[in-house]
């Protein structure tokens, strides 16, 4: 069974339509790239996969269950999470904090007021394992509004894979960053996908990453599918290189 | 390390001088009662903390569940019951219920519109409280009783007349709502509420539900307030609408700011500059407020995370 399935979403604001129509497939242990213009409705399909938004039609379903007007918490109970365009972490809390309050959700220790040692050790394990996969142990306690961007995107992305996520949405992981923190995030995503076995949705800008990450593809342009396929297809696409990567070579 | 040794100085520090304060008080010109309204304020204000500080949910509404702790307290031992323990449970729970019930219906509001609704809910209580004088003496108040002595059995523990007795009764009261409080707050549930204030969207996506989780933290902030208001009463063995009032919520919410909303402490401290304040500036002038007011205006401009914070900042350098 596939784990996301898409099918024929909309999404109206007034009478602008912004997504019209878009499905989308996502095999388990895939890496799905969403690319398009500015104003391609790239971020406005994945609000509407992380349940930040209600479609105005269409059906979204996900593990054969279908979670198109589902809350938001409640999609991260399933097993989807997400990381935002715009880096959103705890800043006055350090980074081990960050990742700590993420893991007790993912145990389900939300409302205990008392944990007992060994849950505790277990945490502070567990915390530990992130800590280290996302390459911050040597940051763990200082304060995440102080770090430099890259490692509050790598705190962010790993407080989403600490919640043992079934698939991970990434709006714009590399937007707004150097060639090296690039780089570095580029292989952290590429490192949770290949050993962690994730299966991940991103929006991205920087054609490099996509091509070097993404198992498919899918362009977005107007709201719509352009196209839909490997990169080696993606990159041999005419209408694609038009509408878009034309554009920007 | 050193942060964290300096955190338990200043935890045996504030806890020395509360135990204490009946003793030095009068050798720095005070006297007890002026130690017992610190402490049962300075809980009032801790409780609106757990909420703005912790929480990151402004309420400006505060008054009405320490009003109906008082008012619980005091109508309990005038018509039902002369038990100081029996009153003060009664506080607690007429003001921990209104605060649960009406926590749904503001829970999902945030910002100013938060502060708005928390402040009619207040004024209605204000209203009932002053217009249905059959019941509870209008704008005269709930008088004529006094606090009880507690009986233990074996013996008798005279509050009313002893008042370093009553400090200590307090002041008990004080450290099991402070102690839970800071349990809370480090526990897993605390720091889901620190998610919250520090990053509502991040802890939505993480799976916190929020609202729902603002309603808990809500409801735990009403109930050691209705527990200062229930004290407040039988500290002036008195009540009346002003404690129900939104100017009082004003109050609490001054003195958490100039302490420090941050610090755990800080609402404490706060609430002792006003109260020192309050009562060495009411001999001088019936303008003291005024000059409380300039207090609070020139602390959040020149120091924005209140007394504490500066003190903070200055050991820290």
């Amino acid at each position: 069974m596939s784990l996301l399935q898409v099918e024929n979403v909309s999404r109206h604001f007034g009478s602008l339509i912004a997504v019209n129509g878009v499905s989308m497939t996502v095999e388990p242990g895939e890496l799905r790239a969403v690319i398009g213009p500015n104003g391609a409705g790239k971020t406005t399909f994945f609000n509407m996969i992380s349940g930040f938004l209600t479609p105005s039609s269409g059906r979204i379903v996900f593990d054969g269950e279908d979670i198109t007007s589902l809350l938001p918490a409640r999609r991260v109970w399933r097993g989807i999470a997400r990381t935002f365009q715009i880096t959103e972490v705890f800043p006055e809390l350090t980074v081990r904090e960050n990742l700590r309050i993420a893991v007790e959700v993912a145990s389900g220790y939300r409302l205990k007021a008392w944990l007992s040692s060994a849950a505790d050790d277990e945490v502070k394990a567990r915390v530990v394992d992130v800590l280290t996969m996302g390459g911050l142990a040597d940051k763990a306690d200082r304060l995440v509004g102080e770090l430099s961007h890259g490692d509050q995107r790598a705190t962010e992305i790993m407080m989403s894979v600490a919640l043992k996520p079934r698939l991970l949405l990434l709006d714009e992981p590399t937007a707004g960053m150097g060639d090296q923190e690039t780089y570095n995030i580029t292989q952290l995503i590429r490192k949770l996908h290949k050993d962690q076995k994730l299966s991940i949705v991103l929006i991205e800008h920087d054609m490099r990453v996509v091509f070097h990450l993404a198992d498919r593809i899918m362009v977005l342009a107007e709201g719509a599918t352009l196209a839909e396929g490997t990169p080696k297809e993606i990159a041999a696409n005419e209408s694609v290189q038009n509408a878009y990567l034309g554009k920007a070579a | 390390m050193n942060a964290f040794n300096n955190k338990r100085a200043a935890d045996a520090l504030v806890w020395l001088a509360l135990l204490t304060a009946p003793y030095w008080m009068p050798l720095v010109g005070g006297y007890t009662e002026l130690g017992t309204h610190v402490v049962i304020l300075g809980l009032a204000a801790m409780a609106l903390n757990f909420l703005l500080g912790f929480t990151g949910v402004l309420s400006f509404g505060h008054a009405a569940y320490f009003g109906l702790g008082a008012y619980g307290a005091a109508m309990t031992i005038k018509f039902l019951v002369p038990s100081t323990p029996l009153a003060i449970l009664d506080g607690v729970l007429v003001g921990t219920v209104a605060g649960a019930v009406i926590g749904p219906m503001i829970a999902r509001l945030r910002g100013v519109y938060f502060a708005m609704c928390t402040i009619a809910f207040g004024q209605v209580f204000y209203f009932i409280a002053f217009q249905w004088s059959s019941v509870t003496g209008g704008d005269d108040g709930v008088s004529a009783w006094h606090r009880m002595p507690i009986d233990l059995g074996f013996t008798s523990i005279d509050i009313f007349n002893d008042n370093k007795a009553f400090y200590y009764l307090a002041l008990t009261m004080f450290a099991v709502a402070a102690g839970v409080m800071a349990w809370l707050l480090r526990s897993p549930f605390g720091r889901t509420l620190l998610a919250i204030r520090e990053n509502e969207r991040r802890a939505r996506f993480l799976g916190i539900p929020v609202d729902r989780h603002i309603w808990l933290s809500w409801v735990i902030s009403c109930l050691f307030a209705s527990l200062a208001g229930a004290l407040y009463a039988l500290l002036n063995d008195f009540v009346d609408p002003r404690a129900l009032r939104w100017d009082m919520s004003g109050t609490f919410v001054i003195m958490t700011v100039l302490g420090g909303m941050r610090n755990f402490w800080g609402p404490l401290i706060g609430a002792a500059i006003f109260i020192v304040l309050q009562d060495q500036l009411s001999s001088h002038t019936q303008n003291w407020e005024s000059f409380i007011g300039l207090f609070f205006v020139l602390v959040v401009l020149f120091f924005p995370r209140g007394v504490l914070g500066l003190i903070k900042r200055k050991t820290t350098q």
